[in-house]
């Protein structure tokens, strides 16, 4: 047994330096080469700014914007604080603050409901597009925008299924609400998804 | 020797044997396990079985509470009374299986002692006979027995020859011959001598004889658990465990729920879902296997034989005697060329008159039979007759100018040689064609001329066909030895449907063959009964000796046939898998009763603190009381109701374990997962009708 | 339920149904020393290795000796761990500067990745180092996934072999799992993975300005309402996608990011999830043929692979029904499914995965000892929850943890054919191997010890308000729930959490810790110990009178066996935790 403990010492360390170093780095490196934007996390600059993520959510109010649903990370999408609600499905909190959602909502439609539930990281960059839609009319309202011009913009940012199979369709709120500041303010110079360099 | 078992497919009652069935529950023995029942309360007895075990502690922790609630005037304490009476009836219900299934083996016990009684022996000491209790006897002794007089112990003939009563020990009425040398030389202490005298080497002391064995082993004083009960007792505990566990943490989440159990109601549940109706059975499916192989005149050493019977892959069985009925007898004559049917019955009947053999009685029968030859006397013929000798490998008569022979083909050619003359091509082939056909041919001569062959066949019994095929949808293959040459093995095989043979099988070959089918990992079952018998006998994993035989075989096999009847080895595989097969069958539906008990339990544990969990009751129990109650009265009542299942055994029709398998699953675990849906709900209604809950 | 979320579902299983034979033969090529395409490139490396530390290739290890080469090898990956862990301000690649762990952290979270559990008691985006994450917790994953591969294989070879003594050598099955096949699957996965935008790299966290900041009410230390402006947001970075494919391939579970694979960066698209959902049963269910391939038995192998499949689907539909449900508490919510949304139950659920991928991940995810998450078990509904929680209690046996799974569902088929012999009248036989006291006594051991470990310590648990209850998020059932689902998923090794339970305190960091350690090495000792003596038997050849293990009937059998000594066991704890809950959601209560 003596013996193997010798093994089982040497055996850890050099397997360590192979497996906890070698391997993440030669992983690091081809990522780098091959896909530089995708290892970074898809950062999203706007003059010169970065803004975000594209898979990462944002917190947006009030009406001009079109919201993400309610998150659970540190004090809303905090990106360091990764977290769902945990919150069981007859916990009083939870279906209070749903009630508090939807009550929110202006319209007597029925909201959609990842409108008014968070998601397992709160960093859900997505919305149904069912979800884009209810708030056309909201978003409308308070921009200015037509309602019209609102839903084909919603629909050019439908993510549909991949491979159109897998997943479900959603839209974008960061990539939506960027585009829609672009109409809002009429200013053609927002790049989208530009990566860093 | 061997007499003919009527075929049976159906084991499962035990009607095989000769005596007359005795019923699976009968009054006297009924009454005596009941007192029984009491008395196996014993809790240092009652751990050897640790799921009745946990139900007594159960009982008795009831017990107590119930008394101390009692002392305080507590009200409402029927539930509880009925519960903590329920507990001690499973308990005693459960002890009850277990005395009846001794109860069975007592009644014989007393029986086997009758025949024990004290006998005078008459012992032989430096030539005097003495007169001596049969109590004092030790091995090596010699003692004189006479007519009428009762063997003192189990021995050996050394000298003489008698018939012999074993009905005692045998149960069959029509005595046997035993005499010294040979394999026919074993004696019975208990059995008794009906004609002439024999001189016997006492082989046993006292209480160390076949006798004693019985006894005991009837009693089940000496049952040992066999690996496979071992196994299943492990399982159980294991299970009980698993289960005391569940119901013990079931506490702290009913606290956390702010819905406390009682007791009372913690113990209910604990008993319903440990395996009590596989726990309380079990051994007395043991003792009822053993019974069963009793009621079927054999003595196995140990229980483990009777389960290594049911395992069994290979079995060997001895041509002669077994498969064929013990002699091969004459079944046709076929004349030369020239020759006239009458002329060849008639020189072959002439042949054989002296011949005392069961082939040259067979032989004068056919001649009678077909051409109506009736049988002469020797002394009228003047006749000389020339018996088989080593040499000539012939034998025949030579009378008044008429030399007649008859012998195996090649020796008869010899014969004919010395003549001038040979065998004729047409009397080759046909001798060749029967032995192709498994007979043996006889041949005929007269004065230097053959006359023609008789063919002498191999009987197969009546019904080994069936069996075999059966043995084979077991998975068991039949190997047939025999002396024979290939040839005629092989057509007796055919015939036989046997799935292989060993031909001109010597005791080393039979040894060789056992060891190399146990090299492969498979076990292997014999008959034997002579000396030579023996080692192969200890070698196979079970050895059935033949009660007929010697001592030497009876000691090395693990089991001993009473009847010696060889094809008793197919019924002995059958009640070994029908022991295993009763315990399995039990123990899964013990487990399969869970199901029903929880939906039973739970929401009446729960109801009062959450009635949404009224939901989960299913069977619409009429309160919680009574839904509780009724699980536990099902669990104790099935015990009583399945006794007859567990003396008698699962029924068993041989076949494929797959087809086997599916019937049990269907039966027992289907079933028991319905059943107490059924028995529950009816007891429900019961208890509730009379007012008990 | 719709049509395109079974679609999905099918797909997947298609993927695991053709992989099972090619990867289960490759792996018994491997573990017999036989050739493969890769040995030219990784015969060297291996030699080089066993110089290194010292291995003799030919040495075969009885049960015991390959036991303790198991254990200590453990020991000392641990203890790598818990130094790293404590020191890691002090070693580089720290580059937000976090603080050295905790003691009763450090010893959970090195038994949670020495165990195979990957429990996290911490978010790891503010707790690990890059250097922890990659050098104390990734390596772990290579290491408990090779330690349970070589395991399940010393115990096929007890099955396989006749008349041994020896299972094989541990050092030599532990290089072949890892090099041969482990770490090619894995580089292959980690970059399809950055592809799909799982990211890979050593910077610092970004800083993004926010589109819109964001002004939040928070109470302060003081008690009065304070108003604060957001207009930042922390971006976590870091090398994930090295560790994701290795922590779904390797069934650990072990999250780069608290969220675990329902965080964006884990687990992007759905075309990651269904790779990442693919990587968990991948090696798990080409384990049956590799049993198949070396007893010789491939139909046995398919048998196992049907039941386990049969448990799979069972859970997945119900799991994916019982999550299509309205809940009958919220209103004024559309939650139907339609073209636009996926309904159902999205509390702790992503858009992109809607309602059928999240239910396939938590069935798959808790079928084998994986325990990586793609939605909030605790926010699942009640009978939704509890298909996760039934999954873990049945000893992760549907194709579980890389190697666990598969020698856990030997010790059930084990039990199996023990009750089937008995009922075809024979002594029972598996694979011409008798079984008989003593392995029924070990088997029953290891059955034994789960329910030990995970029904006291969460009675202790429940009926303590001070360490025991004061953790929990959610109250009522739910509570019970949180705290069970807690010792389930640590002592079998499976780490998924009901996460509103605060793991994180002395009381359950000690205690979970306990149930790990317990839960895997109490439990491979008897394990192996059954192959250790299973291995000297020898083995009869099979007749029609023998069980054959090989049809339909033996398949349902063990479900059977499975779901009633495994299910039986804990009717009475789910009764009152998810049963009760889902009946009084109905009932309109709410805690």
């Amino acid at each position: 047994m003596k013996r193997h403990l010798i093994t089982a010492c040497l055996y850890t360390a050099i397997t360590a330096i192979v497996l906890g170093v070698g391997y993440p780095l030669l992983i690091t490196g081809i990522a780098r080469l091959a896909f530089p934007a995708q290892a970074s996390g898809e950062l999203v600059w706007r003059n010169g700014v970065l803004v975000g993520s594209r898979l990462i959510g944002q917190p947006f109010s009030g009406d001009h914007y079109f919201h993400s649903r309610p998150s659970a990370a540190g004090s809303g999408y905090d990106a360091s604080a990764s977290s769902g609600s945990n919150l069981g499905p007859t916990s009083k909190p939870l279906v209070e603050r749903i009630a508090q959602s939807v009550s929110s909502e202006k319209t007597e439609a029925p909201v959609p409901v990842d409108l008014v539930t968070a998601s397992g990281s709160g960093l859900d960059p997505d919305i149904s597009p069912a979800a884009a839609l209810y708030q056309v009319h909201r978003v409308s309202s308070a921009t200015g925008i037509p309602e019209e011009t609102l839903r084909r913009l919603v629909a050019a940012h439908i993510t549909p299924r991949q491979l159109g199979l897998l997943g479900e369709p959603r839209v974008n709120v960061l990539e939506l609400n960027l585009d829609l500041g672009r109409l809002s303010e009429n200013k053609p110079n927002i790049s989208r998804s530009q990566t860093n360099p | 020797m061997s007499t003919q078992v009527a075929f049976e497919p159906l084991i499962g009652s035990d009607t095989h044997s000769g005596k007359s069935r005795r019923s699976i529950m009968n009054a006297p023995i009924a009454r005596r396990a009941a007192i029984d029942a009491l008395r196996k309360l014993n809790p240092i007895a009652m751990m050897r079985n640790p799921v009745m075990f946990v139900v007594e502690v159960g009982s008795v922790l009831t017990t107590v509470l119930l008394i101390s609630d009692l002392a305080r005037r507590l009200p409402n304490t029927s539930f509880d009374l009925q519960i903590t009476l329920w507990l001690w009836f499973t308990v005693l219900f459960a002890n009850f299986a277990e005395a009846m299934a001794e109860g069975r083996g007592k009644a014989q016990a007393d029986a086997l002692r009758q025949a024990k009684s004290e006998t005078i022996a008459y012992r032989i000491r430096f030539g005097v006979v003495e007169e001596v209790p049969s109590s004092r006897l030790r091995a090596e002794d010699l003692v004189r027995v006479s007519a009428g007089q009762m063997i003192p112990g189990d021995g050996e003939v050394v000298a003489g020859v008698a018939s012999v009563d074993e009905s005692a020990i045998t149960g069959e009425s029509a005595p046997v011959i035993r005499e010294a040398g040979g394999d026919r030389s074993a004696v019975t202490g208990g059995t008794r001598v009906l004609s002439d005298e024999i001189t016997v080497r006492i082989t046993s002391n006292p209480g160390e004889t076949f006798l004693d064995r019985m006894i005991a082993l009837v009693e089940g004083a000496e049952r040992q658990k066999t690996p496979n009960e071992i196994a299943l007792n492990i399982l159980l505990a294991g299970l009980t465990i698993i289960f005391l566990l569940a119901v013990v943490t079931l506490q702290p989440f009913a606290l956390y729920s702010r819905a406390p159990q009682s007791i009372f109601v913690l113990v209910s549940l604990l008993v319903c879902l440990i395996p009590t109706t596989i726990g309380g059975l079990l051994s007395a499916i043991g003792i009822a296997g053993m019974d069963r192989l009793v009621q079927h005149n054999v003595l196995a050493t140990s229980g483990r034989a009777v389960e290594a019977a049911g395992d069994v892959n290979t079995l060997l069985l001895d041509k002669t005697g077994t498969i064929t009925i013990g002699n091969r007898q004459a079944s046709e004559f076929i004349p030369a060329p020239g020759i006239s049917n009458d002329r060849l019955a008639d020189a072959a009947q002439l042949s054989s008159l002296p011949d005392e053999t069961p082939e040259g009685r067979s032989i004068v029968i056919l001649a009678k039979e077909r051409y109506g030859l009736r049988g002469r006397e020797l002394a009228q013929l003047n006749a000389v007759f020339v018996p088989f000798s080593a040499t000539t490998r012939m034998s025949g008569i030579d009378l008044e100018g008429r030399s007649i022979r008859k012998g195996a083909a090649d020796a008869i050619a010899r014969y004919l040689r010395e003549f001038g003359g040979g065998l004729p091509a047409e009397v080759q082939s046909v001798v060749e064609g029967i032995a192709r056909s498994g007979g043996t041919p006889l041949v005929v001569a007269e004065n230097g001329r053959a006359l023609g062959v008789i063919h002498l066949k191999d009987i197969v019994k009546g019904g080994m066909r069936e069996r075999f095929l059966q043995l084979r949808a077991m998975g068991i293959r039949t190997v047939m030895i025999t002396g024979d040459n290939p040839l005629t093995a092989a057509a007796i095989a055919r015939e036989a449907g046997v799935d292989d043979f060993l031909a001109e099988a010597k005791p080393k070959d039979k040894m060789d063959l056992i060891r190399r089918e146990q090299s492969e990992g498979k076990l292997v079952a014999m008959t034997g009964d002579g000396t030579n018998d023996a080692p192969a006998l200890a070698q196979a994993d079970v050895g059935v000796a033949m009660n007929s035989g010697t001592q030497a075989a009876k000691e090395a096999g693990n089991m001993v046939d009473l009847d010696s009847n060889p094809t008793k080895l197919i019924e002995i595989v059958a009640i070994g898998k029908q022991l295993l097969m009763t315990r399995g069958a039990l123990t899964t539906f013990s487990i399969a009763n869970d199901v029903a008990k929880y939906f039973a339990i739970i929401p009446a544990m729960f109801a009062g603190a959450f009635p949404v969990l009224n939901a989960l009751n299913i069977m619409h129990l009429r309160t919680p009381q009574s839904a509780i109650l009724s699980a536990i009265i099902f669990n104790a009542l099935i015990i009583v109701l399945l006794i007859p299942l567990a003396l008698r055994g699962v029924k068993y029709r041989p076949s494929s374990a797959a087809a086997m398998l599916q019937r049990n699953l269907l039966i027992y675990g289907v079933g028991g997962v319905v059943i107490p849906f059924i028995g529950i709900k009816a007891i429900d209604l019961a208890i509730t009708a009379i007012g008990l809950a | 339920m719709t049509v395109n979320g079974w679609l999905q579902i099918a797909v997947f299983f298609a993927l695991v149904l053709l992989t099972t034979k090619p990867l289960g033969k490759y792996m018994a090529r491997v573990f017999e020393g036989r050739r493969t395409l890769l040995d030219p490139i990784l015969v060297p490396v291996e030699r080089l290795l066993y110089r290194m530390t010292g291995v003799q290739r030919e040495d075969e290890m009885r049960w015991t000796e390959y036991g303790g080469a198991m254990l200590l090898f453990s020991l000392a990956t641990m203890l790598l761990t818990y130094v790293i862990e404590r020191a890691q301000h002090i070693l580089p690649w720290n580059p937000q500067h976090l603080a050295g762990v905790t003691p009763a952290l450090a010893w959970n979270t090195a038994v949670s990745f020495t165990t195979n559990t990957n429990w996290q008691s911490y978010v790891p985006e503010q707790t690990m180092s890059y250097l922890t994450q990659m050098l104390g917790l990734a390596t772990h994953n290579f290491w408990s996934a090779a330690t349970g591969i070589a395991l399940a294989v010393a115990f096929i070879r007890g099955i396989a072999r006749r008349e041994m003594k020896t299972l094989g050598n541990f050092w030599v099955d532990l290089t072949r799992a890892t090099l041969w096949v482990l770490l090619p699957i894995s580089i292959v996965l980690a970059l399809v993975l950055v592809s799909q935008g799982v990211i890979q790299n050593l910077r610092p966290y970004a800083t993004a300005q926010i589109l819109q900041p964001q002004t939040q009410t928070t109470t302060g230390p003081d008690g009065k309402p304070a108003t604060a402006t957001i207009s930042t947001q922390t971006i976590a970075q870091g090398p994930a996608a090295s560790q994701e494919a290795i922590k779904m391939l390797g069934t650990n579970g072990g999250g780069f990011f608290n969220a675990n694979s329902a965080h964006p960066f884990e687990n992007p698209t759905p075309f990651s999830n269904l790779l990442e959902m693919f990587a968990i049963f991948l090696i798990p269910a080409g384990l049956t043929a590799t049993l198949g391939e070396m007893t010789g038995s491939p139909r046995h192998g398919w048998a196992v692979f049907a039941a386990m499949a049969l448990l799979w689907f069972a859970g997945v539909f119900t799991c994916y029904w019982a999550e299509s449900q309205p809940s009958p508490l919220v209103h004024g919510v559309e939650q139907r499914a339609s073209l636009n949304q996926a309904g159902g139950n999205m509390e702790g659920k992503e858009v992109r995965f809607g309602i059928a991928n999240s239910a396939l991940f938590a069935t798959v995810t808790t079928d084998a000892s994986c325990g990586a998450v793609n939605s909030a078990h605790d926010s699942f509904t009640p009978l939704g929850g509890m298909v996760p929680m039934v999954n873990i209690l049945l000893g992760e046996i549907v194709f579980g943890g890389v190697g666990a799974g598969l020698y856990g569902m030997l010790i059930f088929v084990i039990i199996s054919v023990f009750i089937a012999g008995l009922m075809v009248g024979r002594t029972p036989e598996y694979l011409g191997k008798k079984i008989e006291a003593y392995d029924v006594q070990l088997a029953m051991l290891y059955l034994l010890i789960f329910p030990l470990i995970i029904l006291c310590l969460s009675a202790i648990s429940v009926l303590s308000p001070g360490f025991g209850l004061s953790a929990l998020t959610n109250q009522g059932p739910h509570g019970l729930s949180e705290i069970f689902y807690a010792y389930t998923s640590a002592t079998g090794n499976n780490g998924s959490a009901f996460a509103g339970l605060s793991a994180n305190t002395r009381w359950y960091n000690i205690t979970l810790g306990i149930a790990m350690f317990f839960g895997r090495f109490l439990m491979i000792v008897p394990m192996l110990a059954v192959a250790g003596n299973l291995v000297t038997k020898r083995r009869a050849p099979a007749s029609v009178g023998t069980f054959p293990v090989t049809t339909p009937l033996f398949t349902a059998l063990l479900t059977s066996v499975i779901l009633i000594v495994g299910a039986l066991t804990f009717v009475p704890a789910l009764s009152l935790g998810p049963v009760l809950e889902h009946l009084m959601m109905h009932a309109g209560q709410v805690f």
